[in-house]
């Protein structure tokens, strides 16, 4: 965030009923103040107080590789049960990393902000924002802001970019994956989709779901704690193979990724899927499906079957995955298909999403 | 989830399949015809294929209503949007349709059109009465399950006297489909067909009732069973139908009694009767002209009739020549049998109707059932 990092202005920023202006992106003493008042503030760290034009970083450890993630968010609503923009934005980021098997360090954000938009508003996303990297302990230390005009954006978006450290040894991937793995979930399904989704203007329905948005990177450590990846270990046929986030697309679109990239098929049981009730009777009535509804703070984890009690007794020993599941299978497929065993009795094919399921959720 | 999961138990399924494979004579086979997209849907996703005996297969019929949509209306629908910038408002699946000129109204809003998904016939009532100053036209698809709340709407915009609200009616019938299907060639003369019996809509019966049907089981000698659209309604009714056949019996059933009566829902049949009047004839995606298949708007609301209001032409488009979609939508064919399926139309790029809609025969089995088209898949 560029501009000095003191200066005396003649009135404080109006937070309570002001509006961003196109001022506050042109470069001047009025977006000097936003960053200031409304940003440098609420991030606080010594990164960002120098307000330098970019932070000076310490390297890495010896043998430690550096992991970059961006996520771009653009949510409506822009508050939701369970979370904001802003924290989710931080979540998204931190998650892309730690999937990685990285030890997310460092956080960028970039905003662009429509014209108009009230700066109250404004002020919460961005202190939803410093909680959630403190609660991380993973700072915000560079950033930039734009302005666009009204009707050119909505509302705010906002861009994060992370860089973590990868322990010396340490491969995840999605192309890890072999056949006899065994595949699993950390919790229930689709509570982000439908938090959203209920909250939208135009099918806003009464429910309790909420957002299940947070940092995974504890729980990864755990995990690889309990279950090092197959490289570290120096053993095929045993360890972590790939950590994935099921975000947009849900877990549906998830596996058909790896199952893809592994050029492997994968089989999963209709009834090891936890979905929550509210979740389902949701998704019911709107004639969705919770396999492709988003999440944004559960993770796919497939490991050699060897280790998979292992694995499922870390994460549910961690408070973000209790409800973890061993949900399936890797198979040999040359038509890398996604199947599902159905609660019926039947099986059918989990296709990639085609078209979009919901509009705009992350 | 209650009364919900009680019609997807697994256990409940094993009993039912063991019951059809037990009373399925392995002397014969039976071909059953699940006429709507809901029943198509239903036994896709559940896999309820699986759990049925190998010589009893079953049909995918024309009931879906996106499907059966034919090009000309989405292109009306098209020139509402574009060229008369209406508020365009219809049901969700119905903007993914693929139109003339490689259109689809998901690509006429991408080029400025002012096309909304709703929910219901209700939504675009209120964003009638939102923007004044607009022209807001619902385009008004489906079957008789969705013929009420349209008729409902239209009686409401004219006792508001809504000047700006206005239907452009494509809902079609029910019974005109299937007699089309009993009376076309293929399964008359040539036989090619062979249809034993009839899996009948669920929620178009709620509406309007089992009577409709007596006339098929009489009439062309074929069984009928209404069914829920839940995968344990449709196995209970596979095992009504077999056990039809097996006592030679062309009856109409009830297994969907929780919600259908044999007269249906009369309030809202009146409402219809008081909106609607058959058309002549319709062009269906698929079947082809079919008389008397087809609701238009009567002449006492002619003001909320956009094909009057607009003064729209109706200029029918031929389907692609490659394209299986007609012999698929009677039973002919079957997905895997189109040179495009899987190869050209796949749900992201559809060609034709059936791969457009979730409900729709291709799309069904392209998202749920492909595995069964593959013999290297895992098993």
């Amino acid at each position: 965030m560029s501009g000095p990092a003191r200066r005396a202005y003649v009135r404080p920023l109006p937070v309570a009923d002001g509006l961003v202006e196109m001022t506050h992106g042109a470069g001047g003493r009025a977006m000097a103040q936003l960053v200031d008042e409304l940003f440098v503030r609420a991030l606080a760290n010594d990164y960002l107080a120098r307000g330098d034009d970019g932070a000076v970083l310490p390297a890495p450890q010896p043998g430690e590789r550096l992991v970059m993630a961006t996520d771009a968010h653009v949510v409506s609503p822009l508050f939701f049960a369970g979370g904001d923009i802003g924290c989710l934005s931080v979540h998204g980021t931190i998650n892309d990393l730690a999937m990685m098997g990285a030890r997310p360090l460092y956080l960028a954000a970039a905003f662009i902000l429509e014209e108009g938009f009230p700066l109250a508003d404004l002020q919460r996303i961005v202190r939803s924002m410093a909680a959630a990297a403190r609660d991380a302990g993973v700072p915000v230390v560079t950033g930039d802001t734009k302005v666009v005009e009204k009707g050119s954006g909505d509302g705010v978006f906002i861009t994060t970019t992370g860089a973590g450290a990868l322990p010396a040894g340490r491969e995840l991937g999605g192309a890890n994956a072999r056949a006899g793995d065994a595949v699993l979930v950390s919790g229930s399904i689709g509570d982000h989709g439908m938090a959203i989704m209920s909250q939208r203007e135009s099918l806003s329905f009464d429910s309790d779901i909420r957002s299940d948005t947070a940092a995974l990177h504890r729980l990864v450590a755990a995990v690889l704690d309990a279950v090092p990846s197959s490289a570290e270990l120096g053993d095929g046929s045993r360890g972590l193979r790939l950590l994935r986030d099921p975000t947009r697309g849900g877990l549906g679109t998830t596996l058909n990724e790896i199952a893809a990239q592994s050029g492997v098929g994968i089989v999963i049981d209709e009834r090891r899927l936890v979905v929550a009730p509210q979740v389902s009777a949701a998704c019911e009535f709107l004639g969705l499906d919770p396999l492709y509804v988003a999440n944004e703070g559960k993770l796919v984890a497939v490991c050699a079957a060897a280790d998979a009690p292992a694995l499922l007794a870390a994460m549910r020993a961690h408070p973000l995955a209790r409800d973890a599941q061993i949900v399936g299978e890797v198979t040999e497929d040359p038509h890398h298909f996604v199947q599902m065993r159905t609660g019926l009795g039947g099986r059918r094919i989990v296709d990639w999403l085609s078209g979009e399921q919901l509009p705009r959720i992350c | 989830m209650r009364f919900v999961d009680e019609f997807r138990d697994g256990e409940l399924a094993a009993g039912l399949a063991a019951a059809i494979s037990a009373e399925a004579d392995p002397g014969r086979s039976y071909h059953f015809m699940e006429f709507c997209g809901g029943h198509t849907h239903a036994i896709s996703r559940y896999g309820v294929t699986d759990l049925l005996p190998d010589n009893l297969r079953m049909i995918h019929g024309p009931g879906c209503p996106v499907c059966v949509l034919p090009i000309g209306r989405i292109d009306q629908a098209i020139r509402l949007a574009l060229e008369h910038g209406v508020m365009l408002c219809t049901y969700a699946d119905t903007v993914r349709v693929p139109a003339s000129g490689q259109l689809s109204l998901l690509g006429a809003k991408a080029r400025g059109a002012d096309v909304r998904m709703v929910y219901s016939c209700a939504d675009a009532l209120k964003l009638a009465r939102e923007n004044p100053r607009r022209e807001v036209v619902f385009f008004a698809i489906g079957f008789e399950t969705t013929t009420p709340p349209t008729a409902l709407a239209i009686l409401q915009a004219a006792s508001e006297k809504l000047a700006n609200f206005s239907v452009l009616c494509c809902h079609v019938l029910t019974p005109a489909a299937i007699t089309s299907i009993l009376e076309s060639p293929e399964v008359r003369e040539l036989g090619t067909v062979p249809i034993d019996g009839f899996v009948g809509p669920a929620h178009v019966s709620t509406v309007i009732g089992t009577r409709p049907y007596e006339s098929f089981a009489r009439e062309y000698r074929k069984p009928v069973v209404i069914a829920g659209f839940e995968p344990l309604d449709v196995m209970q009714a596979i095992l009504m139908l077999v056990r039809q056949v097996n006592q030679g019996r062309c009856e109409v059933e009830n297994e969907f009694s929780r919600a259908v009566s044999r007269d249906g829902n009369l309030i809202a049949q009146q409402r219809v009767a008081e909106v609607f009047e058959v058309r002549e004839a319709f062009e269906w995606r698929g079947l082809g002209v079919v008389p008397r298949s087809a609701l238009r708007i009567r002449d006492r609301f002619a003001a909320w009739d956009a094909e009057r209001r607009f003064a729209l032409a109706y200029r029918g488009v031929p389907d692609n020549k490659a394209c299986d979609c007609g012999a698929i939508l009677r039973g002919v064919k079957r997905p895997a049998d189109c040179k495009l399926f899987g190869t050209v139309c796949t749900p992201e790029t559809p060609m034709g109707s059936c791969m457009v809609s979730s409900e729709g025969a291709c799309a069904a089995h392209f998202t749920y059932g492909r595995h069964h088209d593959a013999g290297g898949a895992a098993q």
